[in-house]
């Protein structure tokens, strides 16, 4: 068996101009290049794509999921920073 | 209550503070029908059930191949070769999603193809049946596709979130699939005598495999409860055959060939469906490595990995130049 795995990577795919790059799922491949090539054979063999990112898992910085309520805690209770928070105003045309 | 296994199970068994907290949190989100995350933690007999589920799955895609991969060569027309290795490709595509959801388990890609070409891996005892004739490429996709999808839409709403994602992908694409096979059947039940007859024994030899593919009867299913509980599974294998055979059960007049069972009807009273005894023996030893093609199989798998070999040892050499000459 092979010893050294080819690297993890991320794919992202562009479906149609005016939209962003979501996440389709990862794979390996031994460089970015053999990435973004077996990415469009993977992730886009029925025209889901007209752009492709690639990037290495590794080098994906991510939050904690582990202080995840503390780490977005700050957004909670601010209900006033929604529109529907704002009742008296209900009714009136245009606002 | 879910039946976890203690992380350090040598040396207590009674669950720390943490733990217990960590069991609440997971259980609450299969409660509400959320998913669980990779990061996220959880028990480890829903890990281990998972890896042995997702990874079996994927190996099943990969053999998969090799039936339909048989028959590319021999396809009719150039339109059914192009629609075939369409397919072949797809199943190939399914694998590799299910191997990257399989990973984020915490099994390395490796270990996982040493699983299944060491024989210590299980897959889709279906692949395990030799495709003898053209029409068998329809009988495999209008069954065996068939009930893969049957089985494969409701895994779509798997509690493991990576899991689910692939499913969704899968169904997707795998439409297709039962189409072209039930159009191959269709052409050819609108041929010659010998044409008719070479549909019909397709359908023959696949049905009762087919059937088999939801697995044992629930009676005889231990585990499923336990997936019915953390919300991989959704229905019993018994409900996800019954409603298989249901479907079969008419689409097969439009082909103006039968299903060989004598016995299938639908029951007015407990609204179900009745087919015949399936033969469960046969099954476990095609699963126990004892069907006409298993050995075949898995050397045929070793064979595309050995000879595959010196491709991907050339395309480490040159990623390692490229990294050493980015870097100079």
């Amino acid at each position: 068996m092979s010893s050294n795995t080819w690297p993890l990577w991320e794919v992202f795919v562009r479906s149609a101009r005016g939209l962003s790059h979501v996440h389709a799922g990862s794979l390996h491949a031994p460089d970015a290049e053999m990435a973004v090539r077996n990415a469009r054979d993977l992730y886009t063999r029925r025209n889901e794509g007209i752009s492709l990112w690639v990037v290495r898992s590794e080098d994906i910085i991510t939050s904690d999921p582990d202080e995840k309520d503390s780490f977005f805690e700050s957004p909670q209770g601010k209900d006033y920073r929604h529109a529907t928070y704002y009742k008296a105003s209900e009714g009136v045309k245009h606002l | 209550m879910a039946a976890t296994t203690p992380q350090n199970a040598g040396l207590s068994a009674v669950p720390s503070y943490e733990q217990e907290q960590s069991q609440a949190r997971f259980d609450a989100l299969i409660e509400q029908d959320s998913r669980i995350e990779p990061r996220d933690w959880m028990p480890e007999a829903y890990r281990k059930t998972l890896t042995r589920q997702v990874s079996q799955h994927a190996h099943s895609e990969i053999i998969g191949m090799q039936p339909e991969a048989n028959w590319i060569t021999r396809a009719p027309s150039l339109k059914r070769k192009s629609i075939l290795m369409a397919k072949v490709q797809d199943e190939a595509g399914h694998g590799l999603y299910l191997y990257s959801a399989a990973e984020t388990l915490g099994t390395p890609r490796d270990e996982l193809n040493d699983q299944l070409m060491s024989g210590r891996a299980k897959y889709s005892s279906i692949f395990n049946y030799p495709a003898r004739s053209w029409a068998d490429m329809g009988a495999i996709g209008w069954l065996v596709d068939g009930a893969a999808i049957a089985n494969q839409v409701p895994l779509c709403r798997a509690s493991y979130g990576p899991y689910g994602r692939a499913m969704v992908r899968i169904c997707k694409e795998e439409s297709f699939h039962q189409r072209q096979g039930f159009e191959i059947l269709l052409a050819l039940s609108r041929g010659t005598e010998a044409q008719r007859k070479m549909a019909q024994d397709a359908i023959n030899r696949f049905y009762e495999p087919s059937l088999m593919m939801f697995g044992p009867p629930d009676e005889q299913s231990p585990n499923s409860a336990q997936s019915m509980a953390w919300k991989i599974k959704r229905f019993s294998n018994d409900e996800l055959r019954q409603r298989f055979v249901g479907m079969i059960a008419e689409q097969v007049k439009v082909l103006g060939m039968t299903l060989p069972d004598p016995e299938l009807r639908f029951d007015e009273e407990t609204g179900r469906w009745i087919h015949k005894e399936l033969n469960w023996d046969e099954f476990m030893a095609v699963i126990k490595g004892n069907g006409p093609m298993n050995s075949h199989r898995l050397e045929r798998r070793r064979e595309a990995h050995r000879e595959g070999a010196w491709v991907r040892e050339a395309a480490a050499a040159y990623a390692r130049k490229y990294e050493n000459s980015e870097v100079a």
